[in-house]
């Protein structure tokens, strides 16, 4: 079973609902009453087309204001495979929105409307898929229509973004232009007789023919302990497994791993899934398992490969992209939650402060506030096990928790 | 035996890590159990979470007293066969104690009403966590859901103000009082619901099959006739109908679907090619736009 999870980023004027409203509906995913309901409140509202925002912005603030909020999430399949679509708000002041709604995607669109050409907005659409190593990225100029289906306007859009790719870290970024306009249908589902000039594929031959393979992110395994499992009944007197998640790379039985942080050494002997026994599990599935030895395993421990141990570190510093009204200063202490892991951190030094068009202050700041993002180290209360984000998707990354209102205030990506 | 790599269904891994998550950060989590397909999938989940340990909540069931009597004959069956502790709470309690009244007229149901049963029952326990089946592509509001969703001590969900949720990360730290609403299942579908069910060979209530059933019309929707609880108009008249029902909420306010489906198979093909969305045959999403949004504020599911 495929899955593919795609966010779009831009704002209602650049007809992200649109898009979205034109997949469902020339995939015929849009199920009659639902279609039927978006008719009737566009007509209530006098327009001539069909408002797709109606379905897709489900809060009554959203659609008062005519801008998305938070995430929403749509689903649709195709004969290959589901897709899930995390919508994401496009505004400067929800930008935890975006990244929740990217974090989880491993494909984005960027939305520019084809009259405004790349705006400060599609800079910091950019600059997050880039930040959170998003592999495939689609550029979609929209409302084509409107511009005559110019291929001249077209290509010098496409040179401006060119400019900002140049600046950008992840460089092995995939990214794809499309010349579309979502209103009218053309290139979205149906190759369009209005781009002749256009050779490349239409949006949803273009998702399809991703290969879900090699977009998720492979590495050293990591499993970190997340419930002990202690039937405590006669058929299974002794039993003691380790419940978690797999990430990076499979474990087998017979491997030998460590134990972290005891790095107590010892043997995979069983790894069950529900009733069954397994010789491998992959990554992404939730196992149980057991060891060879009997010894003190916890949650928020980590069982690696003897021969793949990760950093462990009472330090870190880490790309940060701060959440929260109230600043982050230097000198604070928050959670850090690394995975399923909790420590205590004190912010020791913010500097490098960076814009989402790549300029910013190269020097130490003392203070970083909502929606800013800065290269931030921390001084923990003890050592987690990290692998840097570039190279482990999971384990190289962390939230911020504040101890006091207990909110998600930042997300951190490990240098 | 033995085999050898196990094959994945990634919705079914997130669920049971998100499962897993809830044992382990809080103190006192229960699962919200209707007797419906979704929560009768969620309890084989936490079967799955925790083998070969028992699963480490009860269930809680808040009764309108206008389920269908099918659902709760099964709802027994299953606490009973799979050793569960259960707990009912009885919407009928809070009218008498005067804490919420009775609608009257075409429209009425308990729907609405459990919200004050239901936040009084966590109240009652102390529950931290509270664990349901609502997907995201039930609805608009609910595709807002946040997998980890932190609700006021007045049960309130504060929507434009929602926690950031990255990667599988969940942050499950709350303030007593408050408590978390969690939805392992955010990501499924209907269909990825109902094909679970055929693969796993997941025992559902008979009501999901194709049976006879007196029934009247309505506005389009087809009714089941009992007059004890759905409200129906003299010409509103009675006759006998081929039909299921695709989703299992409170008598007064699910309509059945003229359907032949009466097998796993034929239900998975019907879903299939069907072109009308699940809660289509819900009239309390029906009550306005934001009827779901609303509701949910108010400590609703």
């Amino acid at each position: 079973m495929e899955v593919l999870k795609i966010a779009t980023a831009g704002s209602v004027d650049d007809g992200k609902s649109t898009l979205i409203g034109r997949l469902l509906y020339d995939t015929k995913s849009l199920t009659t009453d639902k279609l039927e309901a978006i008719e009737k409140t566009s007509k209530q509202k006098g327009y001539d087309y069909l408002d797709f925002s109606l379905a897709t912005d489900g809060l009554v603030a959203e659609r008062e204001q005519g801008i998305t909020i938070d995430v929403a999430h749509i689903y649709f399949s195709t004969l290959k495979r589901s897709y899930i679509i995390a919508d994401t708000p496009g505004h400067l002041e929800y930008t935890r929105n975006m990244v929740t709604g990217a974090s989880t995607s491993q494909t984005a669109i960027i939305l520019i409307d084809a009259r405004k050409g790349v705006i400060e907005q599609t800079n910091r659409h950019f600059f997050i898929n880039n930040l959170l190593r998003i592999k495939n990225v689609v550029v979609a100029i929209n409302k084509m229509d409107l511009v005559d289906f110019s291929e001249e306007k077209y290509n010098s859009i496409k040179s401006d973004f060119e400019q900002l790719m140049a600046k950008r870290d992840y460089k092995e970024q995939l990214i794809t232009f499309i010349p579309v306009s979502a209103l009218q249908g053309d290139n979205v589902v149906n190759k369009s007789e209005n781009t002749p000039w256009y050779f490349g594929d239409t949006l949803l031959e273009h998702i399809e023919a991703i290969d879900t393979k090699d977009i998720y992110h492979t590495g050293s395994s990591r499993f970190p302990v997340q419930y002990v499992v202690r039937p405590k009944i006669d058929e299974f007197h002794d039993f003691r497994g380790y419940a978690g998640k797999v990430y990076g790379g499979d474990l087998s039985v017979g491997d030998d791993i460590v134990v972290l942080p005891s790095q107590t050494k010892s043997k995979i002997k069983e790894i069950l899934f529900y009733d069954e026994k397994y010789e491998t599990a992959s990554r992404r599935s939730s196992v149980t398992i057991t060891l060879e030895d009997n010894i003190n395993v916890s949650r928020g421990d980590m069982i690696v490969k003897q021969y793949e141990l990760p950093t462990i570190e009472k330090e870190l510093t880490a790309t940060v992209s701060w959440m929260d009204s109230e600043k982050m200063r230097h000198g604070n202490k928050y959670t850090i939650q690394h995975g399923i892991n909790k420590v205590l951190a004190k912010v020791d030094n913010i500097h490098h402060k960076i814009e989402p068009d790549y300029s910013g202050i190269d020097e130490d700041i003392s203070e970083l506030r909502i929606n800013e993002i800065a290269s931030v180290t921390f001084k923990l209360n003890k050592p987690i096990f990290y692998d840097q984000f570039k190279n482990h998707r999971t384990n190289g990354s962390f939230i911020l928790i504040d101890s006091h209102s207990n909110n998600t205030v930042g997300a951190g990506f490990i240098q | 035996m033995h085999k050898n790599t196990l094959d994945i269904n990634p919705l079914e891994n997130e669920a049971i890590y998100i499962l897993r998550e809830v044992a382990a950060q809080f103190e006192k989590p229960v699962l919200l159990f209707s007797g419906g397909k979704d929560s009768i999938t969620l309890v084989r989940l936490a079967q799955k979470a925790f083998y070969p340990a028992k699963i480490p909540f009860p269930l809680m069931h808040i009764d309108t007293g206008h389920n269908f009597p099918e659902t709760i004959a099964f709802r027994d069956k299953l606490v009973k066969e799979l050793g569960l502790e259960l707990i009912v709470r009885d919407v009928q309690d809070s009218i008498n104690q005067g804490k919420v009244k009775e609608e009257v007229g075409k429209y009425s149901s308990r729907n609405a009403l459990q919200t004050t049963t239901l936040l009084d029952a966590i109240e009652e326990f102390k529950f931290d966590a509270c664990i349901g089946g609502a997907r995201r592509d039930e609805e608009k509001a609910r595709a807002k859901e946040r997998i980890f969703s932190v609700r006021d001590d007045f049960g309130q969900w504060d929507e434009k103000n929602q926690r950031p949720e990255l990667f599988d990360m969940l942050n499950g730290q709350i303030e007593l009082g408050q408590n978390v609403r969690v939805f392992p299942i955010s990501n499924w579908t209907e269909l990825d619901v109902w094909s679970y069910i055929q693969k796993e060979d997941i025992e559902i209530p008979s009501i999901y099959f194709a049976h006879l059933r007196k029934t009247f019309l309505r506005d389009g929707l087809i009714w089941s006739n009992d007059d004890e609880i759905v409200y129906r108009d003299v010409d509103e008249t009675v006759e006998e109908r081929l039909v299921r029902f695709r989703t299992v909420g409170d008598m007064s306010c699910t309509a059945a679907v003229l359907s032949g489906a009466s097998d796993i198979d034929t239900v998975v093909q019907e879903i299939k090619e069907s072109t009308i969305s699940e809660r289509g045959a819900r009239i309390d999403d029906k009550r306005s736009e934001a009827a779901m949004e609303k509701r949910k504020q108010q400590g609703y599911f």
